[in-house]
């Protein structure tokens, strides 16, 4: 297991949470809760060691579109980018319904 | 023709097999009433998991949500049985346990409480062996006491099934349902041929396994009290129904005579086939099964 944390400039306030997912195989979970100030903090822990770049793309990525001050935590039981991509999406529709 | 409608009954069914354990247990209660007790962002996970490089859940695999069913209310207990395997540890073990605790409590202070597990598990977690297994003894304790005040309700929905030392909790709950891709038993197919050999059980054998241990047969067998399909609409109103029935007159486990006559008039030199078991136990004979 690797823990891997990024931080991203925030803009806006926002005022729901969401979880979403489950820790199993090919699949995470995310928690996204709301946080004071103007930055974005991701703390992820992977069953998967060495992809600290992916991660990081995937995060970049999701980033340049959403300008939220939250903290995010992932618990990634091997997921597919795209996998990663989606739960991330669905887990801001779920925060702002 | 265009008013003539073909599809079966499952293409509109709602599948309760598809839902995790968290959305399995919303499906349960009246609209409205549910609370979940110790959720995810109350992160109370497991502390053993993250030392043995495996990454844990926010709730630990088990989502416990108060509210009423049918008007009663109701505790259920989920196991996820995606997150290692619906494996017991020791939060969701303690978590399991307080619920069953504190609907015996609200059952004391005169506001009986059921309690609903839907068990997708394969018992003791074995990264956090020892504490495992005391919290299932402590889970058996519990359901012990709380099933004197009000019906302690498994349902085994699957794929994953229900087995280890989580199966001896559904054997001592009240009532047990069961879907036909459900399994129940003691020891998994893959531990049993581990154990004595691939000629004593083989685990890749689907169509054995499911002849023993499916829900079809722990129905037949008297072993589970309702086979239902893997419809949400079926699995509530079993539910619902055993709510209202209550505690049962016997609980199957406390018929230990019945069972230790039928155990010993077994022939045990010739293989006992899945069909003799049906017809030498079904539960037209007061084992405590009601469907």
């Amino acid at each position: 297991m690797e823990t891997i944390e990024f931080d991203y400039p925030a803009k806006r306030q926002v005022s729901g949470r969401a979880h979403v997912g489950v820790v199993g195989s090919g699949d995470l979970e995310v928690l996204l809760e709301p946080v004071v100030g103007d930055s974005a903090h991701v703390f992820i822990r992977t069953s998967v060691d060495g992809f600290r770049d992916t991660w990081k793309a995937v995060l970049d990525r999701f980033f340049s579109k959403y300008d939220g001050a939250v903290s995010i935590q992932i618990n990634d039981a091997g997921a597919t980018p795209g996998s990663v991509q989606l739960r991330l999406e669905q887990a801001v529709e779920v925060s702002e319904p | 023709m265009s008013a003539l409608r073909h599809e079966p009954a499952f293409v509109d069914r709602q599948s309760f097999i598809e839902l995790g354990a968290r959305e399995r247990a919303l499906t349960l209660f009246d609209e409205g009433t549910t609370r979940e007790l110790a959720g995810p962002f109350d992160r109370i996970e497991s502390p053993w998991l993250p030392l043995q490089g495996v990454t844990p859940q926010a709730d630990d695999g088990c989502v416990v949500i108060k509210g009423t069913i049918g008007g009663r209310s109701t505790v259920v207990v989920a196991l996820e049985g995606a997150f290692q395997g619906g494996s017991l540890g020791e939060v969701s073990g303690a978590k399991m346990t307080a619920a069953l605790d504190l609907a015996c409590l609200d059952a004391e202070k005169g506001q009986p409480t059921a309690a609903v597990l839907l068990l997708e598990t394969g018992g003791v977690r074995l990264q956090e062996a020892n504490l495992g297994l005391a919290a299932i003894a402590e889970i058996m304790a519990s359901i012990l006491t709380l099933r004197t005040h009000a019906p302690v309700i498994t349902v085994i929905g699957g794929t994953v099934g229900c087995f280890g030392g989580m199966s001896l909790a559904a054997g001592l709950s009240s009532y047990i349902v069961m879907t036909r891709e459900a399994r129940l038993g003691l020891n998994g197919p893959e531990v049993i041929e581990q154990e004595s050999g691939v000629d004593e059980f083989d685990s890749s054998d689907r169509a054995l396994i499911w002849a023993i241990n499916g829900g079809e047969q722990r129905h037949a067998m008297g072993l589970a009290d309702a086979l239902v399909d893997d419809d949400v609409q079926q699995i509530t109103t079993a539910v619902r129904q055993f709510i209202v029935m209550g505690v049962p007159a016997t609980h199957r486990s406390s018929q230990v005579a019945l069972y230790r006559e039928r155990i010993q008039a077994l022939d045990a030199t010739q293989q006992v086939s899945p069909q003799t078991l049906r017809e030498t136990w079904g539960h037209s004979d007061g084992t405590g099964s009601t469907a």
